[in-house]
């Protein structure tokens, strides 16, 4: 498994979870317009925790929150690479 | 006769001899801290000492040796009573008291009350040291004359040590309705408590829903045949009193909101979870009992009048109403314990009570016992997260299929931000002192 569809999985995971109607994922999919709430992300952000070991919100002096899933990904990939 | 498990006293030992080795009388008019690990020698030290001593600090048996030194100063304390083995901080010789198994004493010693002695508990503050709480004998024994033994003399068990407020309850009613009491013993498994209190015919059996819980899954838990049950000192939810009417069909089974500060309550013996509506407001008894900004408050003649210490907060509000810092939310006819004040989580601004969905994550039938607590989160704030004990018989299936069963069941039932985000399996969950789930970052 690579990050991305870790981070792919969770979306749909919890998606289908919370009942929420996933807008097509794509790299350019503004987060807000995903279909999913905050208190989704809170969950996706802590299941990738848990999973990859990283909580890129958490760490000080990091880059700006992500806008879209492609931002949201490599947020991810480069947390995990320190 | 208070029943051990190494030896039973007969408490009229106690008119021909004494457990304090003839030094009784220098006793007399002091602050006595009592700290006997073994519960029935301090129960006939407690005997001793009430009516002789000026105040008595009840210690239970696992209070940290690091906090007795807190303990002796904020009691102003100048006699301590041990069995000789606690580690104690340095204090005179003449201060220092070891309490033995009763023998005729040389020097005959007054026995009549002389005075109304303090009798001080120990209840857990928030940062872990112990608040000391001011009762004395007439406010711990006013809820046990409103509500009279009837039938054969009782035989008293309970999970509780006698030093906590649960127990000395029991203690107390056993001592002044004549009844015997089956005592535990430090480091006495639940199984082998329960074998000993069956052979000796226990009929009244007393613990906190935690407790019950783990008697449950002992197997000895259908040794005993008691016509009692009570609950008290956490929320009693439905799984628990079903699971106990289901054990004990012909007992009565009672839940009781009791606390340190606020004494005894009231009591609910309709086997629902919960008690009525129509109690809020109401004088019963000698309690008035009252719902103001969410929390349950009582005014009565048992709640215990004061902490001590110099800068101790005050015990009672201007118009004598104990806060209990329970939470309590009304539906239909009935009033709910949602948790502690304390105790909430707050996911995105909406209010969680830890017990609430702990309820709801109980009723599932593979679940044993469960605890909810808060996870950081950097978008909410804070996530609700559980720690759950599978039934014994559960957990042979795959436990992520499991897990998804357990939150499916809560999104059922619970809106949609107090259903945990994540769910651990665990062996077992820490139990405090005093029997209640221990409740680290609530």
């Amino acid at each position: 498994m690579t990050v991305r569809t870790d981070v792919l999985a969770e979306f749909q995971k919890v998606a289908q979870e919370q009942g929420k109607k996933l807008a097509p994922l794509s790299d350019g999919l503004v987060l807000l317009e995903s279909g999913l709430d905050s208190l989704c992300f809170a969950i996706i952000v802590a299941r990738l925790e848990d999973r990859l070991g990283v909580d890129p919100f958490n760490a000080s002096a990091q880059a700006d929150f992500p806008v879209t899933l492609g931002d949201f990904i490599r947020f991810y990939e480069n947390a995990a690479a320190r | 006769m208070l029943h051990a498990a190494h030896a039973s006293f007969d408490l009229g030992s106690l008119e021909r001899g004494s457990c304090l080795d003839g030094r009784l009388a220098e006793l007399r008019g002091r602050s006595v801290v009592l700290a006997v690990a073994d519960q029935a020698l301090a129960a006939l030290a407690l005997i001793e000492l009430d009516g002789l001593a000026r105040r008595v600090v009840l210690c239970p048996a696992d209070v940290p040796p690091e906090h007795l030194p807190h303990v002796i100063a904020t009691a102003e304390a100048d006699a301590v009573v041990s069995d000789g083995t606690a580690a104690l901080p340095s204090l005179p010789t003449d201060a220092l008291f070891v309490a033995k198994p009763p023998k005729t004493s040389a020097a005959e010693v007054e026995r009549q009350p002389q005075r109304t002695t303090e009798w001080v508990l120990l209840t857990s503050g928030t940062t872990g040291v112990p608040k000391l709480v001011v009762h004395s004998l007439d406010s711990l024994t006013r809820p046990i004359a409103s509500s009279p033994a009837r039938g054969p003399l009782p035989l008293w068990s309970t999970f509780y040590d006698i030093r906590r407020y649960g127990g000395l309850q029991v203690f107390l009613r056993a001592m002044l309705g004549g009844g015997s009491l089956v005592l535990s013993s430090a480091g006495e498994a639940v199984g082998a408590y329960l074998e000993r209190a069956a052979a000796l015919g226990a009929t009244h059996i007393l613990g906190t829903p935690t407790h019950w819980r783990g008697a449950l899954m002992s197997p000895s838990v259908r040794r005993i045949q008691p016509r009692y049950v009570r609950l008290s000192g956490e929320i009693a939810d439905q799984v628990i009193l079903d699971h106990l009417r289901d054990c004990y069909p012909d007992a009565g089974l009672v839940h009781a909101f009791a606390s340190t500060e606020a004494g005894v309550a009231f009591e609910v013996a309709d086997g629902k979870s919960g008690f009525p509506a129509d109690l809020t407001g109401a004088r019963i008894a000698d309690v008035d009992i009252k719902v103001e900004q969410g929390s349950l408050r009582l005014r009565s003649p048992r709640t215990a009048s004061r902490y001590l210490g110099a800068n101790a907060e005050p015990l009672r509000d201007a118009d004598g109403f104990v806060d209990t810092g329970d939470m309590v939310e009304q539906r239909g006819e009935r009033c709910y314990f949602v948790g502690r004040r304390g105790g909430i989580i707050n996911v995105g601004g909406q209010k969680i009570h830890p017990e609430e969905v702990e309820a709801v994550i109980n009723s599932h039938p593979q679940v044993r016992l469960s605890l909810v607590r808060a996870r950081k989160s950097p978008i909410t704030g804070a996530l609700v997260i559980a720690d759950v004990v599978l039934c014994s018989d559960a957990g042979a299936g795959d436990s992520r299929s499991l897990e998804q069963e357990i939150k499916e069941h809560c999104r059922a039932r619970l809106p949609r931000h107090k259903v945990p985000a994540t769910i651990n399996f665990v062996p077992a969950l820490e139990v405090s002192a005093s029997g209640k789930l221990e409740r680290r970052n609530a």
